[in-house]
């Protein structure tokens, strides 16, 4: 069925034309894409990029005619090969998608049903759309898995989707997806859950695939060094608007727009390293466990000078929030010794005097989760004053006010909720909170991950900021080279639990790399379109 | 976009208590000011009873059975007294019982939940199992069979329907506050070396308190309706008191005689459940953020 229509590289796929899509909230209708045309033709890929709310899933959604729950068209036209999707019957839309049009989700955990085996899964639209029969069905998916490079093609499908890795759920997701060969995939920030290191594997079969069924595509993303290895060409969108479009290699060669310019900023943010040998904190040879089986921390020994900012960096599971929740106490260490301004630290947080627990503060990757939504921010901020410092009355008062100043959001704050503000304003909050106690050691997990890439660039500004006017130390785990390349004086990698390497940062940056270190840089998308294509032919070339 | 952000908000902190509530009242839908309406008006009956009612509870006013007139609008019960007057008085009886069921339930099954979640470990899991226990057993057919065992008294009927309610409450405020303690924020004020009373007070119980806020008002209608069903099986609230679920027994033969009197009980049992379900379903809608069609 799919299979025997005729497709024809290069001649016109999709077609929109002043695209309007309004969302609603609060008892009205806002505008979320403000009037976009789009073309796609056969087998290209189209990179979506923008921020959070720039309505870049709104529009990746609507080139397949969906739009979410409480969302509308309000104008314009999506034409899908000749049919009118804005107008077409739901009967219609259903029997294409998945067959012509199919969707693959940044959580492939979420899309999978934990309950069936991937196999059928897989095969399930390529059999309800009758356009193989399950044995078929089941060979193609065989042939689909081996193309995605997924380990043991023909047996994997046995498997239940908790019982293989990220990485290979995503590459079965995009199987299912293939399966009925369709004109267009809609790739919504399918890697941004997953680990660099596995995100390469993903990102080579995806593109692999896609190329040999000449599919159309739209691959939406917030990371331009992704979508520069996927995409043809790239459409930058901002609240709801086109920014610019371009093919890549222009795109990335002389963006025109300043905005797009600002969105390699923070690659250029770059500290200098200061080499410091008065420690401020020092663990040594610290081992871990959860319920007492299994040892995520293995003799890891890291120091943190004074004033200065040493990143650890690793994939998820490698133990680096886990080495944060041993220096605070939450998880006690069952072996080894941490050290505090020269005075071990007692392993349990009950057993930690106030004035201690004062000097050690944590920054949270979410904000949302880390600030009470019921309080304000004068009984956010103004707590530990009260509570480590003795402030009351005006004089806490005028110190909550000079720490919102310091964080540069000024008094107007101090009467909202953490509801009322956006993600960067509520992580400068968090900051202020931790800096109230006036702190020598600010431990930072992943305080950038969540945010958009400028307001990403302020964050780091203002800690490295912070950090010149108060000498406090930052022990700032992270998984994005980016960040570690801007803000570090040392760098500490980590894998399966144990240090594999600290060092200064233009040491640890460059060779010789352990061979950890090598894969993990190795595997950060670099701006240039060339690069992936040369990381698997070196790596390729290494193997043989 | 940002000033503008900044004034409305401004503006919305100088408001004061008493406006911020009443803003929100006039935002309710027709269903919540309804039942708004009717809590209110049920509440003043209860409250007001001595004055409003035309007869005395007990006090007997003419021939049994005798039809509705215009001096008893309602007509008299078995024994002569005025259905109306008993009524109204039933109303403060059955509320007031159920609204002291319901804060013993809510005090027993918050502290117990809200400690289980937050200590975990060995006291969480033989309270749960317990609860589980209790709560595998009907509550109706336990209630009678500890009430028999008891004794008949309105105490008794409290405490054996608040101890077999805190049940629910307890797995409500275990699991909210449960979802609360795992957060981020928590953790911090763990870690600030705050005790348990801020963690409790200051962190969780603010964030649970819309849950549990509705949840009073559900369990205030089910409460209602058990100690109805248990005086219309006659071991509930005792005569010559005056409570509308053994109005609707006494009453029930006159059914079968085409008069009205045993509906206008078992319709003020109705009207009140409804009502509060109605306020409950808008304060759930606000307070959990859900929007129209999502």
């Amino acid at each position: 069925m799919a299979n025997d229509r005729k497709r024809v590289k290069g001649t016109p796929l999709i077609e929109i034309r002043g695209l309007k899509i309004e969302g609603y909230s609060d008892e009205k209708w806002h505008p979320i894409i403000k009037g976009i045309d789009l073309d796609l033709k056969r087998g290209e890929v189209l990179g979506l990029i923008g921020e959070s709310g720039a309505g870049k899933s709104t529009l990746g959604l609507a080139t397949m005619g969906y739009t979410k729950p409480g969302c509308r068209i309000s104008a314009g036209t999506v034409m899908f090969d000749g049919i009118d999707l804005v107008n077409a019957p739901q009967e219609q839309l259903r029997k294409m998608w998945g067959s012509q049009i199919s969707y693959v989700a940044q959580s492939a955990a979420a899309s999978f049903n934990p309950a069936h085996r991937l196999m059928e899964q897989v095969t399930e639209s390529a059999r309800n759309h009758g356009v193989m029969d399950t044995n078929k069905a089941e060979a193609d998916a065989k042939d689909l898995f081996k193309r995605l490079q997924l380990p043991n093609p023909d047996t994997i499908g046995t498997r239940y989707p908790h019982q293989v890795s990220g990485g290979q759920l995503q590459r079965a997701m995009t199987a299912m997806a293939m399966s009925c060969r369709p004109d267009l995939i809609v790739f919504d920030e399918p890697t941004t859950a997953l680990d660099v290191t596995t995100q390469v594997e993903v990102l080579a079969s995806m593109r692999r695939i896609v190329e040999e069924f000449d599919t159309a595509a739209v691959y939406i993303t917030h990371d331009l060094a992704v979508v520069a290895q996927m995409a043809h060409r790239i459409m930058v969108l901002r609240y709801g608007n086109l920014v610019e479009q371009s093919d890549t290699r222009s795109m990335l060669k002389q963006p025109t727009q300043d905005y797009t310019k600002s969105l390699w900023a923070v690659r250029s943010l770059e500290k200098p390293e200061e080499k410091s040998s008065d420690i401020a904190l020092s663990v040594s040879g610290v081992d871990a466990t959860y319920s007492g089986a299994m040892k995520v921390l293995e003799n890891v020994t890291v120091r943190l000078p004074r004033g200065k900012t040493v990143s650890v960096v690793g994939e998820s599971g490698s133990g680096k929030s886990t080495l944060a929740r041993a220096i605070t106490g939450l998880l006690p260490v069952s072996k080894g010794r941490i050290e505090f301004n020269g005075k071990a630290l007692p392993a349990k947080l009950k057993d930690r005097d106030r004035d201690t627990l004062r000097r050690i503060q944590m920054i949270y990757q979410s904000a949302d989760t880390a600030l009470n939504p019921r309080q304000r921010v004068r009984d956010i901020i103004g707590r530990p004053l009260e509570f480590y410092l003795g402030l009351t009355g005006a004089a806490k008062e005028k110190k909550i006010i000079a720490l919102l100043d310091n964080i540069e959001l000024g008094e107007n704050f101090i009467d909202r909720f953490p509801g009322e503000m956006s993600g960067g304003q509520k992580q400068r909050i968090s900051i202020a909170r931790a800096l109230a106690a006036e702190p020598d050691i600010i431990i930072c997990d992943e305080v950038t991950s969540a945010l958009d890439q400028i307001v990403q660039e302020e964050i780091l500004k203002l800690l490295m900021r912070l950090q010149k006017d108060t000498g406090v130390s930052y022990l700032f785990i992270t998984h994005d080279i980016a960040t570690v390349r801007a803000i570090s004086d040392e760098i500490v990698v980590m894998y399966k639990g144990k240090v594999v390497q600290q060092g200064l940062k233009s040491e640890v940056l460059n060779p010789p790399y352990p061979p950890y270190t090598e894969l993990l840089l190795s595997s950060v998308p670099q701006m240039d379109p060339d690069w992936l294509t040369g990381l698997l032919k070196q790596r390729a070339g290494a193997k043989v | 976009m940002s000033t503008q952000n900044v004034d409305i908000l401004h503006m919305r902190t100088k408001r004061t208590w008493s406006q911020d509530a009443w803003r929100l009242l006039k935002s309710a839908p027709i269903s919540a000011k309804f039942g708004m309406f009717v809590i209110a008006f049920y509440f003043f009956c209860a409250v007001f009873a001595n004055i409003i009612a035309p007869f005395g509870e007990a006090e007997i006013v003419g021939k049994a059975y005798a039809p509705p007139s215009a001096a008893h609008w309602f007509g008299l019960d078995q024994i002569g007294r005025d259905t109306l007057s008993r009524v109204i008085f039933g109303a403060r009886n059955t509320i007031f019982i159920a609204l002291a069921t319901v804060l013993i339930s809510f005090f027993i099954g918050g502290v117990l939940g809200i400690y289980a979640a937050v200590t975990r470990g060995w006291m969480d899991q033989i309270v749960s199992r317990i609860v589980d226990i209790l709560m595998s057993i009907p509550v109706l057919i336990f209630a009678l069979m500890l009430l028999a065992m008891a004794g008949k008294s309105v105490w008794n009927l409290i405490f054996i329907l608040a101890l077999l309610d805190s049940t629910r409450v307890f797995r409500l405020a275990r699991n909210t506050a449960l979802s609360v303690a795992v957060q981020d924020f928590v953790e911090a004020a763990r870690l600030r070396g705050e005790g348990m009373i801020w963690v409790v007070f200051r962190e969780i119980i603010p964030n649970i308190l819309p849950t549990l806020i509705a949840e009073f008002g559900l369990r205030f209608s089910f409460v209602f309706l058990t100690i109805s069903a248990l005086s219309f099986l006659g071991v509930g609230i005792q005569p010559p008191t005056a409570d509308w679920g053994s109005m609707v027994a006494e009453s029930k033969t006159l059914i079968t005689f085409g008069r009205p009197q045993p509906l206008i009980p078992a319709a003020a049992i109705a009207l009140l459940t409804v009502a509060v379900n109605f306020v409950v379903d808008w304060f759930l809608h606000k307070t959990s953020g859900l929007r129209d069609g999502q």
